[in-house]
């Protein structure tokens, strides 16, 4: 009869969603959960290429190993293997939506961990066209939304949603296009203050890996520059079981030869 | 001349090595290896300098530093990752005074285990929160290189010994141990490519390292752990001094200066954590002078305190200011102004300097516009370091900048005063 009951609320709950699309809000939760906060950790061989207006190429590859900490907390783990100028550097993030991240920078040849001032999360992350934010995301508080329509983006079904910053921001309005299937966002557009489009985010490559869908490929196109930049992750694994103590200074020092091996 | 010409056909090297740069290389038994390295080209002039007519290079012409180098680095890893090898040699050419020479930057085995790990060999640490003020960095620096305009990583010098870092509990502890016999002193400016104080300027240098007995090891601890969200450091030294101190050999009949390296103990502290919309730092550091602790032999630098406050803050995009305050308290004031020989400049009691750095990166961080400087509100001394980079590709960068010394003579970065120079570093790295 219990059963009966329940089974009776998921089938009333399932009818009513369907029914009524998910709120701006709801969709915006599980999107960043999904980009931002899939599985419990993550390893990660990224390969981020910059490529300027003149068609110029730089390329950075690093190791990113992320945890997360419970209560919306993360902490990111990089590691350089190129540009040979800065092999052997290190970064470590931690991250808590409202506050500023926290960041320590390791340079080997000084064998030197700087603790970073990060009051700005929209600066660019390593020379890129992706921000801090871009990488880690944005805090839900910061933004009001608006479901727009909803609308396909190669031939996947998406929420279209504007997000409108609350305080100042480096853009002034952003259009994203969730994936209703996987709540990944596909393609997000900027907007400045002149309320015009000057950065393009397209999630060029989706698969799931270990069970959950995962963007293998993004490109972030600053369409006023011509500058733009593709990053892809290979070697993609959840759920391998990093500890707090990968995210120390002293893993900094001494990097954790068990996750960022295979040079 | 052989060796010249060896070191000439390394130098050389830098064009074909950059075609075996290798991330991925397989060894014997599943190891795996790789070779990296750089090539630089180094040249500072100052334009106060003083040429030496016997001089065979550049040094006749101004040229305070003219240095091309070949900097190697090799690695190899176990298969599990718990060994690590690195090898740094370097080789290079100083067009100042037509010298060739090798060194190792550095050199260690690395063993890691989940809660602890030794480090064997030559290698570079530091410590601590200041940024050029050292209180419990008390590992060598080279003065020498950083005030010839090379790049700011040459201030630091390895040290040979053995490190150890143990994790329990979350409290980290690094402890280090240089046997007697490896001392590294720091390396100041030249006296002959230098303006600078000389106190004993007809007398021939001696130089005297400590002996090669038991108690002579230098021992170095940091222990440290973060405590509400503030990182917490604890440091102790037993070492020695390593700016020489300097003394004639006989008072009355002189016939030599030596330069020798008393004994140091240091106890200091350090704390870090966001605040202020930035970073704050805070350092401090008892210098105890083992070989003088009354302060009554002149040659020897009395005991200290010392401390530093720090404040870092993101101005505005990719822009960062730092501001430091540094204090240093002669603990034996009384008895050092009664041991001063007549003539020689007296020190005062109190050392103080203001250091403030300012980066800023533009052009998708290819381009670096940064600013140091020291100032002493006591003594009115100050040192100015600006410098522009860019980065051409992921492999070439360059850099123009320049130190500039001031201030009243008797200040001590003052009478640097005649050492200001303009430098240029193209570095390649592959």
């Amino acid at each position: 009869m219990k059963t009966q009951i329940v089974l009776l609320r998921v089938g009333l709950g399932l009818a009513s969603a369907m029914a009524h699309p998910p709120s701006a809000d709801e969709i915006a939760t599980k999107s960043l959960q999904a980009f931002h906060y899939a599985g419990q950790d993550m390893s990660a061989r990224v390969v981020m290429t910059l490529v300027s207006k003149g068609g110029q190429q730089r390329v950075r590859e690093l190791t990113l190993l992320r945890r997360n900490s419970g209560e919306d907390r993360q902490k990111y783990f990089l590691y350089f293997h190129r540009p040979a100028e800065v092999r052997g550097t290190a970064l470590l993030v931690s991250t808590e939506p409202a506050r500023d991240a926290d960041r320590w920078l390791f340079v080997p040849a000084l064998n030197l961990v700087q603790r970073i001032a990060a009051r700005d999360a929209e600066s660019s992350f390593v020379g890129s066209d992706f921000s801090y934010q871009d990488v880690s995301g944005r805090p839900l508080e910061a933004d009001t939304r608006t479901l727009l329509r909803e609308e396909a983006v190669e031939g996947k079904p998406c929420y279209v949603m504007e997000s409108v910053p609350k305080g100042r921001a480096s853009f002034t309005r952003k259009l994203s296009w969730i994936d209703r299937a996987t709540f990944l966002p596909l393609k997000e557009e900027f907007y400045d203050a002149q309320r015009e489009l000057f950065k393009v985010f397209t999630a060029d490559k989706v698969r799931e890996v270990d069970g959950l869908p995962t963007a293998t490929r993004r490109t972030m196109k600053n369409v006023k520059r011509g500058h733009s930049t593709e990053v892809v992750f290979q070697q993609i694994k959840y759920n391998v079981g990093l500890t707090e103590d990968v995210f120390t200074e002293r893993s900094l020092r001494r990097p954790p030869g068990q996750w960022i091996s295979g040079d | 001349m052989d060796f010249r010409r060896l070191i000439r056909a390394a130098l050389w090297l830098v064009v074909p090595a950059t075609a075996f740069a290798a991330d991925d290389i397989k060894l014997p038994a599943d190891w795996r290896g790789s070779l990296h390295g750089f090539g630089l080209v180094n040249y500072s002039v100052q334009p106060d300098l003083e040429s030496s007519p016997d001089s065979d290079g550049l040094g006749g012409h101004g040229f305070l530093l003219g240095e091309e180098r070949l900097q190697l680095k090799l690695e190899a890893r176990s298969p599990q990752g718990a060994v690590h090898l690195l090898a740094k040699p370097e080789f290079h050419h100083d067009a100042v005074d037509e010298t060739f020479g090798a060194d190792l930057r550095e050199g260690y085995l690395d063993y890691a285990r989940d809660a602890w790990g030794l480090r064997l060999g030559r290698q570079i640490l530091t410590w601590g929160v200041g940024d050029l003020v050292f209180i419990n960095d008390v590992f060598p620096k080279d003065y020498a290189a950083f005030f010839s305009g090379r790049p700011l990583e040459y201030l630091k010098l390895g040290v040979d010994g053995l490190s150890a870092n143990v994790h329990t509990k979350g409290i980290t502890a690094e402890f280090v141990v240089v046997p007697p016999g490896l001392f590294t002193p720091n390396q100041l400016p030249p006296r002959e490519r230098f303006h600078q104080f000389d106190p004993f300027p007809l007398l021939p240098r001696e130089t005297d390292e400590p002996d090669v007995r038991i108690e002579n090891t230098e021992l170095a601890l940091r222990l440290y752990r973060t405590l509400a969200e503030t990182e917490v450091s604890l440091y102790a030294y037993h070492g020695f001094w390593r700016n020489y101190a300097l003394e004639p050999d006989d008072p009355s009949m002189p016939a030599a200066a030596i330069e020798f390296y008393p004994r140091l103990v240091v106890f200091g502290a350090s704390a870090r954590r966001a605040g202020l919309g930035g970073v704050l730092g805070a350092e401090t550091g008892y210098y105890y002078s083992a070989d003088d602790p009354s302060g009554t032999r002149a040659a020897i630098e009395n005991s200290q305190l010392r401390f530093l406050l720090t404040y870092q803050r993101q101005i505005a995009r990719d822009f960062i200011a730092s501001l430091e305050y540094y204090g240093e308290w002669m603990q034996n004031f009384d008895a050092y102004r009664r041991t001063v020989p007549a003539g020689f400049p007296q020190r005062p009691q109190w050392r103080d300097l203001i250091g403030l750095r300012l980066t800023k990166l533009l052009h998708y961080q290819t381009f670096k516009l940064s600013w140091f400087s020291f100032y002493s509100p006591m003594a009115g001394g100050f040192f100015l370091n600006p410098e522009l980079s860019y980065q051409f590709t992921d492999g070439l960068w360059a850099a123009l900048g320049g130190s500039v010394f001031g201030g009243p003579t008797d200040s001590f970065l003052g009478q640097l005063g005649r050492n200001d120079i303009v430098y240029a570093t193209v570095r390649y790295s592959f």
